[in-house]
């Protein structure tokens, strides 16, 4: 299939939806891409390098009669006119900010992407946009905070006096403010930072920062993986909090957004006026309204006390080259993702989750929002994805139960032909063997696979017990009976010593990484 | 009162059992199931020859004779347990289940010299009982000695295709079958051997039957075996603990090597009965894969250290070379260097369950780093390097790309999917299933070949 490549037409958007070599991996999958002249200029990819990647160029807007369109920003309503119907076009389309570029989109036919309305679960990590331009826009959000800063980041001792290190306290831990933290910390900064979900306390101290506590009862965690609203009360302990790092703190970083609602407000009027002159915060909230109450969206202010607010709405682009290629390289995994077969055709399977999840618009229908997709991970501490639980290989077939019942039925009737002629102690220890059967099953079913042979070791050992057989026929008058309980004897405790020396030699072999 | 006393004891042991299988099922709790098994065995069999010594005419003789035989036995025991290379592991485990057998073979026949008063009824479930109890324990015994051979390659472990296979096992059966009424109404010796002689012939036939792919199953299987045998031998002599116990360790061995055949994708009955593989050894595929690339160590010490994130998928390759010691530190340096080193191991690698953990395990690779194969096969994509160490068909693509395949279908660790892999191996030839690995074949594999222990020593050299 043909993929376009426009050059971004808002103002200020530096970025493009594919880099050479995104264009390349493109190629692979089977699909042609045209790339619209100078769209990469900004983001200093030149036209030639695209060619030469094998990308057509096209200098007119006929990239937009492709059977899909990648793009950074949302289309304008006059390029949505442009889209061929039932091509696929996949941009950041903010689909709950904008319901009337939906309507425009399905209104046009087409199949629309939201390539910012990836389910958070770690299979679709490779497309979400989100994160990976969080990524860059925190380290670039340290970068443009120490651009203003009148004083350095490390601490140092020197003959011309003390420099004392600057502080620097990050406002939500989410993946922007993980690498605000971790910039800071590199350039030599003392680093604080708070979440109102406890359990990323870890990840900050992971990444070189301390972690500020306050008791806030339940945690805050929501199905989606983002902090939720917190209670007034909580909300209310919070913003103490704020405003006392805030007034400590040299930089400040705000990263707080709660999905499809505008910011919430964290740093008062009142908090920036206690802070020190010549402090700086940067809001990278400010796009959807700013962390700060004092924020302009997309300028830097000065207040009357001398405290620099950023309300850039654009870090991720302030860093265009590897924006564009995260960006691109994102959306060639959703392509991959389309591309099942790798043979150059787009195949949407609503079925999949991930891709159920970020069609906001297909043939005519508008599908935003998604239904629900719940991080598993969310609940627990550990926010690791990858820890799901593996769950066991089920019977596949399911069989004509009425079988399995006529089976058992014959079973059952035989069996009590078979009672109705045996002495009574023999029926008391077929119940006996029959429970243990039973417990036996059950007790082993969720063994962990590395036991397996540990497992086998110990069983061995454990029916051994068929000694115990052998020791109380060694008593016998009978010669040859004596001789073989004996022979038995030997066998059996072989089997007995054996196997419990070799699972216990097994068992201290299997050790954690911190006992090491 | 003694007896009240020991079928107390009984009880508790068996308790005991039950709670050491549950504890083996987690790491955490392993070292103390274990110890419960320990203490259960100790007090049954306290209790048990107590109990013996108080029923015979001579305690001091009997007593003497059961401290003799079980000093031998234990020391044998101890000694092979404290030699075993963790790679002969499982020979040795197949090994101890044909003592379980060979076991409960003697008994039987000692329960029908010595059979106590019984009339009746009794009488005859009590022949039944002796009959069923030789023939299982004949059959594991047998059974465990061709798998233990096979394991240490003593004897061939590709399988052994008699014509009629399937029908000489049925006529085994139906002849024992016939021998048992013949055993029940006549009470004479000559059906009982006969059918030993038969079992002993059928345990053989069946595990010879079986190729060396699918022995992980069989020992589990014989594990299996072994507590029926152990079961059978306590009906015969009315004892609760043996039922208990054999019935624990019969049923819990079925289900280990059900969980097993669904990893491996096979079909449970095609495994027991026998012979799978059998297409295996006729497939020849016509298919050329085309040239292979064959690498040195230092650039392969290249690769890994320019690798962010590298993947080990170790096989029996690396464990009959003892190549894990030189594994874990290869993999230690590497995360020294800062690369995300993890180990994915294949459900069936190796030649028991679970054998790679065992071993890495030995060579203290800590075990928060090695992953299953449905933990690590996702993120394979994303891998830059994978080290393939001694596997084959664990990670064979033709398992999927090739439905013709004797493999096809079998869920493997999909390696060619990472951005490079190298592939340790001794030489182009086929795995235990007997196919050609296309992997080998694919643009972004090569091949370092040479015994693995020799080869990871040299890549750690040149790091």
């Amino acid at each position: 299939m043909l993929i376009g490549v426009p050059t971004e037409s808002q103002p200020g958007e530096t970025r493009v939806a594919a880099t050479p070599q995104t264009v390349g991996n493109l190629t692979e999958l089977g699909h042609q891409v045209v790339v619209q002249a100078g769209a990469g200029q900004r983001a200093s990819y030149p036209d030639e390098l695209y060619a030469a990647a094998g990308a057509t160029m096209d200098p007119g807007p006929a990239v937009w009669g492709a059977d899909m369109v990648i793009k950074v920003g949302p289309p304008e309503l006059d390029e949505v006119l442009r889209l061929r119907p039932g091509a696929f076009v996949a941009a950041q389309l903010a689909p709950a900010q904008s319901p009337e570029l939906l309507e425009a989109l399905a209104e046009a036919g087409v199949t629309a992407l939201a390539m910012d309305a990836v389910p958070r679960i770690s299979r679709a990590q490779s497309l979400d946009v989100l994160s990976s331009m969080a990524n860059i826009g925190g380290y670039r959000a340290v970068v443009e905070a120490a651009n203003v800063y009148g004083s350095v980041f490390t601490g140092q001792v020197t003959a011309a006096g003390t420099v004392p290190p600057a502080k620097v306290f990050v406002i939500g831990a989410g993946v922007a403010g993980l690498a605000a933290i971790g910039t800071a910390s590199s350039l030599g900064a003392v680093v604080r930072a708070f979440d109102i979900r406890p359990e990323v306390g870890e990840q900050v101290e992971s990444m070189g920062a301390e972690f500020v506590h306050i008791d806030l009862g339940d945690q805050a965690t929501s199905a989606d993986g983002y902090a939720k609203e917190m209670g007034e009360d909580l909300q209310r302990r919070a913003m103490e909090v704020y405003a006392r790092e805030c007034a400590a703190a040299d930089i400040v970083i705000t990263t707080a957004l709660i999905p499809g609602r505008p910011a919430p407000t964290l740093v008062t009027a009142e908090t920036i006026a206690a802070m020190r002159p010549g402090s700086v915060l940067v809001d990278m909230a400010a796009r959807n309204g700013g962390n700060c109450e004092l924020t302009v969206p997309g300028e830097v202010i000065s207040t009357p006390n001398g405290v620099k607010i950023i309300g850039y709405t654009d870090l991720p682009a302030r860093l265009p080259t590897q924006a564009s290629q995260l960006y691109g390289t994102n959306v060639g995994n959703l392509v991959a993702l389309l591309t099942p077969d790798k043979d150059g055709q787009l195949v949407l399977d609503l079925e999949d989750e991930v891709q159920r999840g970020l069609t906001v618009t297909h043939e005519g229908q508008v599908l935003w929002p998604p239904p629900p997709v719940s991080v598993s991970a969310a609940p627990p501490p550990a926010a690791d994805v990858s820890t799901e639980p593996v769950v066991d290989a089920q019977p596949a077939k399911p069989k004509d139960p009425r079988r399995g019942y006529v089976a058992m039925g014959l079973g059952a009737v035989l069996f009590a032909l078979v009672a109705s002629v045996s002495p009574t102690a023999f029926l008391g220890h077929f119940t006996v063997f029959a429970l243990a059967v039973i417990v036996g099953f059950y007790v082993i079913s969720n063994v962990t696979h590395a036991l397996h042979t540990p497992l086998l070791a110990e069983t061995n050992a454990i029916s051994g017990i068929i000694l115990v057989g052998a020791l109380l026929q060694v008593g016998n008058d009978n010669l040859l009976v004596r001789s073989l309980a004996l022979a038995a004897t030997v066998v059996a405790s072989i089997n007995v010593f054996g196997g419990f020396a070799v699972t216990g030699r097994m068992l201290r072999m299997f050790r954690r990484e911190e006992s090491a | 009162m003694t007896l009240n006393l020991v079928q107390a004891a009984y009880i508790i042991a068996a308790v005991l059992f039950v709670l050491a299988l549950a504890g083996l099922s987690k790491h955490e709790t392993a070292r103390r199931g274990n110890t419960f098994g320990i203490i259960g065995m100790t007090i049954a069999l306290a209790a048990t020859i107590w109990l013996a010594a108080e029923r015979a005419d001579n305690p001091g003789l009997t007593l003497a004779l059961i401290a003799a035989a079980m000093a031998v036995g234990a020391s044998i025991g101890l000694w092979r347990a404290r030699v075993v290379e963790m790679t002969g592991m499982p020979q040795l485990i197949a090994l101890l289940h044909s003592f379980v057998g060979i076991a409960a073979v003697l008994i039987g026949y000692n329960a029908y010299l010595a059979p106590g008063e019984l009339s009746g009824s009794e009488e005859t479930i009590h022949l039944v009982e002796v009959f069923l109890g030789i023939f299982i324990g004949a059959v594991t015994f047998t059974g465990s000695v061709v798998a233990a051979l096979k394991l240490s390659g003593r004897i061939n472990a590709n399988p052994l295709m008699l014509p009629r296979r399937h029908l000489l096992n049925l006529v085994a059966l139906l002849a024992s079958v016939g021998l048992l009424v013949w055993f029940v109404a006549s009470h004479a010796l000559l059906p009982l051997l006969l059918m030993t002689v038969i079992a002993l012939a059928f345990g053989w036939h069946l595990v010879a039957s079986i190729g060396g792919g699918d022995m992980p199953i069989v020992v589990s299987m014989l594990n299996s075996y072994s507590g029926w045998a152990a079961a059978a031998a306590g009906f015969l002599l009315g004892n609760d603990l043996l039922i208990v116990t054999g019935a624990l360790v019969g049923s819990s061995g079925a289900i280990l090597s059900y969980l097993m055949c669904l990893g491996m994708n096979r079909s449970f009955f095609s495994v027991i009965a026998g012979g799978f593989g059998s297409e295996g050894t006729t497939f020849e595929s016509d298919a050329d894969y085309g040239d292979f690339r064959e690498s040195n160590a230092a650039e392969v010490a290249e690769l890994l250290r320019h690798a962010k994130s590298v993947v080990i998928t170790p096989g029996y390759g690396m464990a009959v070379a003892r190549a894990q010691y030189p594994v874990a530190e290869l993999s230690a340096r590497l995360r020294k260097m800062g690369t995300d080193v993890r180990f994915g191991i294949h459900p069936v690698a190796g030649r028991l369950p679970g054998h790679m953990n065992v071993l890495l395990a030995e060579a203290k690779v800590p075990y928060d780093i090695v992953l299953g194969m449905d933990e690590i096969n996702d993120d394979l994509p994303e891998t830059d390097v994978v080290l393939v160490i001694g596997a084959n068909d664990t990670v064979n693509p033709a398992a999927i790309d090739e439905p013709a395949s004797p493999i096809a279908g079998m869920p493997v660790l999909e390696v060619w999917k990472a951005r490079e892999v190298v592939v340790l191996k001794r030489s182009m030839a086929s795995g235990y299933a007997g196919v050609q690995n296309p992997l080998f074949f694919r643009d972004n594999s090569r091949m370092l070949f040479g015994d693995a222990k020799d080869a990871v020593e040299s890549v750690l050299k040149a790091l």
